[in-house]
């Protein structure tokens, strides 16, 4: 064989300068164990409630067995509840809705959180006064009361529910992308960007917006974490689609027993905890992606 | 031959936080040609890229507008036009280079990617052509391997490298006229020459008028062939660069030529003092005041200077200077 007049191509293991920002992102994220745990558990939190309705195809609100029948015994792994009802069942069709309502809470408030802070941010005057009252006419009540208010004025569904949720959590959101807009509209490429003849809305939304794109995935990322826990919230005070499981719902309804029967409320209320400690996870992973101070190490 | 582009009586205010209005420019004309140089010279804060700004129709409104004046490029009224009209000039017409070449690329999108935007957005190019042409530019701007080039990002390339990719991104739509912002200050020694000779070129193969913002006397020795020397936003003097340089009229344009080291050929020679001017320019707060603004600087200044603006004159053939000594005594 010839040989090749290029120097041979290093490993992959010591590339020093990497491609594409998002797959240095990727490596930054590898780095930090904690957080790939994290994806981990996740991913397989979501394929669980995916197939686990499919393995189990069962009635989560219907009794299965005796009542309160402790973990382990008579076939139910994780026991039954004060109705009879299966918990491994109840915390399976229970995740779905949990996923659902973090998911779509989290981009209400993502996508409100961007309107208000973008056009805040790039537009500055009187109509960036206008939206930081309201921004703080939000902040200062108190986001519990506010989504029940919201929830109980509509009948509780999963779609009122998240968007209660999205509604009271916009406010840092739309903070965050108003102090990256201010910093970034300055800087030299937006001149630049102008100076091409570029539309306003092209600046904003294909400009500036990929540039603060970093603290928000991460933040995104925090208020799917809130959004489950706001959800589970909201559920234990009777505030769910009685329709649909829930694990909030099966605290709730479960919690006089709690001295009786440890079960039918520990488990859910671990599944809650090992979400939510998962997408904190990918949060600080992901804040290190992104974060170019720690790049550098 | 006819101006391509002509600055006539442009005066720029701004709104003081205290309620005042200043005027950063005053009543500037100048008009160049195509093919032609312009260099604007001054120190910091004379408004010169706030000229560049207002041709550009980018002054920050509010608190700056421009007050008085015409701007026409190829005998269309910039000021009156449309803003849908101004942005199809910003660009495609007129297109700027800017000082920091490491601040001045979107870090998020290729470099092929920017310099085909300009296309696409002015010409309608698809996206494969304005790719084409973007590394067409890039090879027209010396950059190696532009094929490979196009697809990197600008935290791959130096700072000369980056300059390049601006001015490409800066004349792909072949502008009548291209506004360097003082376009090698960041960069080396070596790195400036490369880019002057870069413009050079491409001026000749083009045509474009350039308009070159400096404050190094050197620059426009290389670059211009006309020279106007702004002070406090107002001109001071114009004249053809050889004639500015061996025979400046205003004492500002002389101070700033003595400000320039110079290399004498023999060490043994005796070097000369390198000369300052003392002080600084006046802020914008302590502008309109009566008297020529460069009068507390000036080691020549005399009674009449603190009190009356000097006219503009015509100190010698195609020499403008706007100074009290050159003024006869009637």
């Amino acid at each position: 064989m010839m040989i090749s007049d290029k120097p041979a191509r290093p490993d992959k293991q010591v590339a020093i300068q990497v491609e594409r920002p998002w797959l240095e992102a990727w490596n930054m994220f590898k780095k930090n164990r904690a957080a790939v745990a994290g994806l981990i558990i996740l991913s397989s939190i979501i394929m669980i409630s995916l197939l686990g309705p499919l393995a189990f195809p069962a009635d989560p609100f219907a009794g299965a067995g005796p009542l309160l029948s402790p973990p382990g015994e008579r076939g139910f792994l994780l026991g039954t509840d004060q109705q009879g009802r299966d918990i491994l069942v109840g915390l399976l069709y229970g995740s779905q809705s949990t996923l659902m309502v973090g998911a779509a809470a989290a981009a209400i408030t993502i996508t409100i959180g961007i309107l208000v802070g973008a056009l805040a941010g790039y537009y500055r005057g009187w109509v960036e006064e206008v939206l930081l009252r309201i921004t703080e006419f939000f902040q200062v009540l108190p986001p519990l009361l506010l989504a029940m208010v919201v929830v109980l004025l509509f009948s509780p569904s999963i779609v009122t529910i998240s968007l209660a949720i999205g509604i009271v959590s916009w406010t840092s959101t739309a903070r965050l992308v108003r102090a990256e807009f201010l910093r970034i509209r300055e800087l030299d490429f937006v001149k630049a960007e102008r100076a091409i003849g570029s539309r306003n809305a092209r600046i904003i939304w294909t400009i500036i917006l990929p540039n603060a794109a970093p603290p928000l995935i991460v933040s995104a990322a925090l208020s799917v974490g809130v959004a489950i826990l706001f959800e589970a919230g909201l559920a234990f005070l009777q505030l769910s689609d009685p329709n649909v499981m829930s694990w909030g719902y099966l605290i709730s309804v479960n919690r006089p027993q709690i001295l009786e029967a440890w079960w039918p409320v520990t488990f859910p209320g671990l599944a809650i905890f090992i979400t939510v400690l998962s997408v904190s996870l990918i949060g600080d992973g992901l804040n290190d992606a992104f974060n170019p101070k720690l790049r550098q190490r | 031959m006819t101006a391509l582009l002509e600055v006539n009586g442009l005066s720029v205010e701004f709104d003081l936080k205290d309620g005042t209005v200043s005027r950063v420019i005053n009543d500037l004309n100048f008009s160049l040609t195509a093919g032609q140089t312009l260099g604007i010279v001054g120190e910091s804060g004379c408004g010169k890229s706030m000229t560049a700004l207002a041709i550009m129709g980018l002054v920050p409104m509010p608190p700056g507008r421009v007050a008085d004046g015409v701007i026409a490029l190829a005998g269309e009224d910039l000021l009156g036009a449309s803003e849908s009209r101004r942005r199809e000039v910003r660009g495609n017409d007129v297109s700027m280079i800017f000082q920091e070449p490491m601040t001045s690329l979107n870090p998020v999108y290729t470099i092929g990617d920017q310099i085909g935007e300009t296309v696409r957005l002015h010409q309608g190019l698809s996206r494969r052509d304005a790719r084409e042409r973007a590394v067409d530019m890039l090879r027209a701007v010396s950059i190696p391997a532009p094929e490979k080039r196009v697809d990197e990002y600008p935290h791959q390339l130096s700072g000369g490298m980056r300059q390049r990719v601006m001015i490409a991104m800066a004349l792909a739509c072949q502008p009548q006229v291209l506004i360097a912002d003082e376009p090698t200050t960041a960069l080396d020694v070596t790195v400036q020459a490369q880019i002057f000779d870069l413009l050079k070129e491409l001026q000749e193969q083009t045509s474009s008028a350039i308009i070159l913002i400096t404050h190094d006397m050197g620059a426009i020795a290389e670059m211009a062939q006309r020279v106007v020397v702004m002070y406090a936003g107002r001109k001071v003097e114009e004249a053809l660069v050889d004639e500015m340089l061996t025979n400046p009229k205003h004492p500002y344009t002389r101070g700033l030529i003595a400000c320039v080291p110079h290399l004498e050929a023999k060490p043994s020679e005796e070097r000369k003092v390198l000369t300052e001017i003392p002080g600084v320019v006046p802020s914008v707060a302590e502008l309109g005041r009566g008297g020529c603004p460069f009068a507390p600087r000036c080691a020549e200044a005399m009674d009449r200077c603190h009190d009356e603006m000097p006219p503009e004159i015509i100190a010698a053939h195609d020499h403008k200077v706007a100074c009290w000594m050159h003024v006869m005594a009637p």
